[in-house]
């Protein structure tokens, strides 16, 4: 795998340094057959460090795990070496089976089988809250 | 609103709140119009958890309506106890009845079940959570004893920090044009800031004050909650504020002829008994109007209205 080109696939661009490992197993980058780089502290002329992931396959993403992460995060589609698609990621209004409740007396502690389900309440504090307990989760 | 589900009071609007009001007066007017309304329909009341008076209230609502009820009193006597999920509980039990009042320790798990049934879920207390059908029994209550929603000043006394069924009566009481709320607590005991935010963001004007009697004889509602000891950190703090927040013959002195008193009850001393005999005293009334409340939530989510016919 070339790192620095990626001929068909998609990159994800302007991670928030550090926060690539979490994306990496948000999404489950580890079950794909594919090869996957991440390039941590990359020089960004925008925020100083950032981090790259590099996946070698056109995949479906869950986008609103990596707005959920990092709303900044780019994602650059490319086919045979030509970025077709530049898509921009926004904090999600729901967020499904990304967080768990931390609130020992919600259902959720104890149902199997169910999502784990959250909604956000405040835009600008960037707060979620359970869809079941309406316990309180700050990103 | 036939076949949905109430899990918290803000699924209802106010205009639906206002018309299961109405309803409930209907009931209370003519209860023989409403005595076969729900022949040969079943509600179960499932408790996961034991409520001796909400469970009774809602089997005899139902009883009342002409229907019949099963379901059990704790998770003992449950399949729970063998460790079936909610979910699976409520689907089982989804093909016996037409309709379903869930109590669970849990937070949550009536959403949980509202997921999974084919039938309304009417639910009956999920942990410190919600409590929907207390606060559409405070209303109704409201509503019965003063003659209106709107125009009132309600004082909330006790442990206004937990208390589940003062926060969601807040919320319900919003929507009603100028009301005003007097909050009465121990400075440690105050209303949470996100409820509030919901009381400014409403415009609705409020005070926080720390003595009943500072503030008797402004109140057109006195909503009495129990302060619990175990919410305090020490002792001395809980002897010291105690008695600040039991009602008793000589705080009544200073209300209003026409005040009530209402409680959610089951009280421990924070009313005293000589209150009883007092004619502003309601939490026995607000027990009744429970009953009545239930059986018009029920027959509306079963879009059944008057002699059974289609609402
Ligand atoms: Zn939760």
């Amino acid at each position: 795998m070339n790192i620095d080109g990626v001929s068909t696939g998609i990159v994800l661009d302007h991670i928030q340094a550090g926060k690539s490992m979490q994306i990496y197993e948000l999404l489950e980058l580890d079950k794909l057959s594919c090869s996957v780089a991440v390039v941590q502290n990359a020089r960004s002329t925008k925020y100083g460090k950032k981090d790259i992931i590099k996946i070698d396959a056109l995949i479906d993403l869950d986008l609103d795990v990596l707005g959920y992460v990092d709303p900044n995060i780019t994602v650059d589609i490319i086919k045979d070496s030509k970025l077709i698609e530049k898509k921009h990621v926004a904090l999600p209004e729901t967020l499904t089976n990304v967080i768990k409740c931390k609130n020992p007396r919600c259902i959720t502690s104890v149902e199997h089988g169910i999502d784990q389900k959250f909604r956000l309440t405040d835009k600008e504090k960037k707060i979620y809250r359970c869809c079941y307990c309406d316990a309180e989760f700050k990103v | 609103m036939e076949n949905r589900n109430l899990i918290s009071i803000t699924d209802l609007s106010a205009g639906e709140i206002d018309e299961m009001i109405k309803l409930a007066d209907d009931i209370i007017a003519d209860p023989e119009a409403y005595s076969e309304a729900c022949r040969r329909k079943k509600l179960a009341t499932l408790f996961f958890e034991p409520s001796t008076r909400t469970r009774l209230s809602f089997e005899a609502a139902m009883l009342d309506l002409g229907g019949n009820v099963l379901g059990f009193s704790s998770a003992d006597s449950s399949s729970v106890s063998k460790g079936e999920s909610v979910s699976d509980t409520i689907r089982v039990i989804g093909n016996y009845v037409d309709i379903i009042a869930m109590r669970h320790p849990k937070e949550g798990a009536p959403t949980v079940a509202a997921a999974r049934s084919i039938v309304p879920i009417i639910n009956a207390g999920d942990g410190g959570h919600f409590h929907p059908t207390q606060t559409l029994t405070d209303l109704l209550t409201i509503s019965r004893k003063i003659g209106r929603l709107d125009n009132i000043t309600i004082g909330l006394c006790g442990d206004l920090q937990f208390g589940r069924t003062v926060h969601s009566l807040i919320e319900a009481m919003l929507r009603y044009e100028n009301v005003k709320f007097v909050l009465i607590s121990p400075e440690e005991l105050r209303v949470p800031s996100y409820i509030i935010d919901k009381i400014r963001d409403a415009g609705t004007e409020y005070k926080e004050v720390t003595k009943m009697e500072d503030v008797m004889g402004e109140l057109d509602v006195l909503y009495m909650t129990r302060v619990q000891k175990e919410r305090f950190f020490n002792e001395a703090d809980y002897v010291r504020l105690k008695d600040t927040y039991i009602l008793d013959a000589e705080k009544m002195q200073l209300a209003k002829d026409d005040m009530i008193v209402m409680h959610p009850l089951p009280r421990v001393n924070e009313i005293a008994v000589e209150v009883d005999s007092d004619p502003r005293a309601c939490y026995f009334d607000q027990t009744l109007y429970g009953k009545y409340i239930r059986m018009a939530l029920i027959l509306t989510l079963l879009g059944i209205g008057r002699n059974g016919k289609k609402a």
